[in-house]
């Protein structure tokens, strides 16, 4: 691996910026955060995903002050911040609704954290302005906030959070009431303005593209505890639950019993009368334990005939095919009713495709294309 | 714009003939020249003049004046406080009762309300005077305030005080400097309402009212008992004027920036 890799969480020297230590956070009853530990790294682009409810906002608003933690510590810099006010905090939000102060200007709200300060009046015209020409606002300045369209007003919410310099900003889905194109182009723009400033991002989002397209490493949640923390790669290629598997991207999932075949290479049968599928892991498994195969859609190859070297090979047939374009997606049903997708770019004309509708074809993948998961 | 079927031209006259056709009265009868009240005699402003050279008139005129514009101050400070704790203080401790008493003089017989406020001031040993009144007509007034603003706090997005805090903004920078500037046609409107009640009121004036301060109203009423001249009709046409004008203040005030919000958003639709 490349030394310059920006990787400071395998680097046991790096200190980290952010640290929840053992991390609580309840309302009444309900538990919001469930003794979490994580640690966050300076220059980091991090992204908090998870379904609705699962706590990713209230981990970012105890980061911005808003709520103090039950139990448990945050760490900025090494400095317990549970008892400064937001106010008082080296902290930074956008917020998703952007709140944008509507009796003051473009140019005012990005002052107005400014003003708070004290910055001499030369220092903060400057900064002001370099903001508008980071955001390219340049010339709505003078306007209104309700004066700009969507996209501009979340320029405007990001320029106004990073007008302080904050050793941390945090986004709380700051795309996410703009359309798909915009939406896109802005996710570059937000990984290209984190690399010139040099910030801590964290951002939270329930969009696992997103996540995946800004990310320097993603934690995926589920009802306050963290599932697993991981680069985008690695939450994709080898996660580490059936949850994750199926929250990122699209997955087929095989329930049987492992039987080990010797190193990290195993058996699971799967079906009556079917021939076993060879996997390999590098979790120990018990034989006869009850497991998971996860495979994703383009790591299975779909063929008229049985491919002759292939390790796992089922047939089934074509019950429904999802044609995207570039891509289609074959939905096979397999002999026992289970549906398996398979993936394939369209790098031929459709009309010269090989099968169609209801015609037997062989599904096959490497073994170690797909991932075995104890739960 | 589409013309009115007979039903609605009928009930529409109807309505406002019932509403307006006393106060048209008064007014036509403060321009008669005799000192009759019922017989019309020729137009003549005479009594406007009279009126202004009377000093027991422009006395309790003036005390309503300033009743009016310290009790909706003290009033509208008030209310608005106390909205905001409603709205935004969240569960705290006897808020329910608290919600529940600010609204009470909203439907308590102003008669009990004076009452029990003239037994606090004659306990309390406090002369009747300007200062009971004013304290008199905040007491009441301040709901109605605390009614219009809380109503604009529900509706008003809690995250831009946050941002505000996230700015570094202490808790009382965010409420000058975002949430107060925000509400303000909230909180106006409200003084305006509080004013105008103030400077109709006659039942809990006449109780915390004292020899040394009468408002007009009051003296309106006292002088009607010994009969009604053209000299009254004068003044309370001048009264109506004045309520009028500052009812049509208020609903301007939200309607200006009610219509300049919708032309700017559509402004702004325009440049997506």
């Amino acid at each position: 691996m490349n030394s310059e890799v920006f990787a400071p969480w395998d680097d046991p020297q790096a200190k980290p910026l952010i640290q929840f230590q053992n991390v609580t956070k309840r309302f009444g009853a309900f538990t919001a955060i469930d003794n979490l530990s994580l640690d966050i790294y300076e220059r980091e682009f991090f992204a908090l995903l998870g379904p609705s409810g699962c706590g990713k906002t209230t981990m970012m608003r105890m980061l911005a002050g808003f709520e103090t933690p039950t139990e448990g510590h945050i760490l900025l810099g090494g400095q317990d911040i549970d008892p400064i006010p937001p106010n008082k905090r080296a902290v930074n939000m956008m917020f998703q609704s952007y709140a944008l102060f509507p009796h003051l200007s473009i140019w005012d709200n990005i002052a107005f954290g400014l003003r708070r300060d004290n910055m001499p009046k030369r220092d903060l015209e400057e900064r002001v302005e370099e903001m508008l020409r980071l955001t390219r606002l340049e010339q709505f300045a003078r306007r209104k906030p309700h004066q700009i369209s969507g996209g501009q007003r979340q320029r405007v919410a990001l320029a106004r959070s990073l007008a302080k310099a904050p050793k941390l900003l945090l986004l709380d889905e700051p795309l996410g009431a703009l359309d798909k194109k915009l939406r896109q182009d802005t996710q570059f723009e937000l990984m290209d303005i984190q690399e010139k400033t040099g910030t801590t991002f964290v951002i939270v989002t329930h969009d696992q593209e997103e996540a995946m397209t800004v990310a320097s490493r993603v934690a995926v949640m589920d009802q306050g505890k963290l599932m697993q923390v991981a680069t985008p790669d690695r939450i994709y290629e080898t996660p580490n639950s059936v949850y994750v598997a199926d929250f990122i991207g699209d997955v087929n999932i095989i329930e049987g019993r492992a039987t080990a075949q010797g190193d990290e290479s195993y058996q699971i049968d799967w079906a009556e009368g079917q021939p076993p599928l060879t996997a390999s892991s590098a979790t120990a498994l018990s034989n006869g334990q009850r497991c998971h195969l996860a495979i994703r859609p383009e790591k299975v190859a779909i063929s008229a005939e049985r491919p002759a070297d292939a390790i796992n090979a089922i047939q089934g047939k074509v019950h429904d095919i999802a044609y995207l374009g570039n891509l289609s997606t074959y939905h096979v049903e397999l002999p026992n009713g289970t549906i398996i997708k398979a993936q394939t770019a369209n790098t031929r004309r459709i009309s010269r495709r090989s099968f169609t509708w209801e015609d037997p074809v062989w599904l096959s993948w490497t073994a170690t294309a797909a991932v075995l998961l104890e739960n | 714009m589409s013309r009115l079927s007979w039903f609605n031209t009928v009930s529409l006259t109807l309505g406002f003939a019932f509403l307006y056709i006393p106060m048209i009265i008064l007014i036509i009868f403060s321009f008669n020249e005799s000192k009759l009240v019922t017989v019309w005699a020729g137009f003549s402003t005479k009594w406007y003049g009279e009126l202004m050279q009377n000093e027991a008139f422009l006395d309790a005129a003036w005390v309503t004046l300033r009743v009016a514009v310290f009790s909706s101050t003290l009033a509208t400070i008030l209310g608005t406080a106390a909205a905001y704790v409603l709205v935004r203080g969240g569960r705290f401790f006897g808020r329910t009762l608290f919600s529940g008493m600010i609204y009470a003089p909203l439907v308590m017989p102003e008669v009990i309300t004076g009452l029990s406020l003239l037994l606090l001031f004659i306990g309390i040993g406090l002369d009747r005077g300007i200062l009971t009144i004013v304290l008199a007509h905040t007491t009441f007034s301040m709901c109605f305030v605390s009614v219009v603003v809380s109503s604009r706090l529900v509706t008003f997005d809690r995250s831009l005080e946050e941002a505000a805090l996230d700015l570094g903004c202490s808790p009382a920078q965010a409420f000058r400097l975002v949430t107060l500037p925000i509400i303000a046609p909230a909180v106006i409107s409200g003084w305006l309402l509080a004013f105008t009640l103030s400077l109709d009121d006659l039942v809990i004036a006449s109780f915390t009212s004292g020899p040394s301060a009468t408002t007009l109203p009051i003296k309106i009423f006292s002088a009607v008992r010994l009969g009604v001249s053209p000299e009254i009709n004068a003044l309370s046409t001048l009264m109506i004027a004045v309520v009028t004008v500052g009812v049509i203040v208020a609903s301007l005030v939200t309607k200006r920036a009610m219509v300049r919000q919708k032309q700017d958003e559509q402004a702004a639709a325009q440049v997506e």
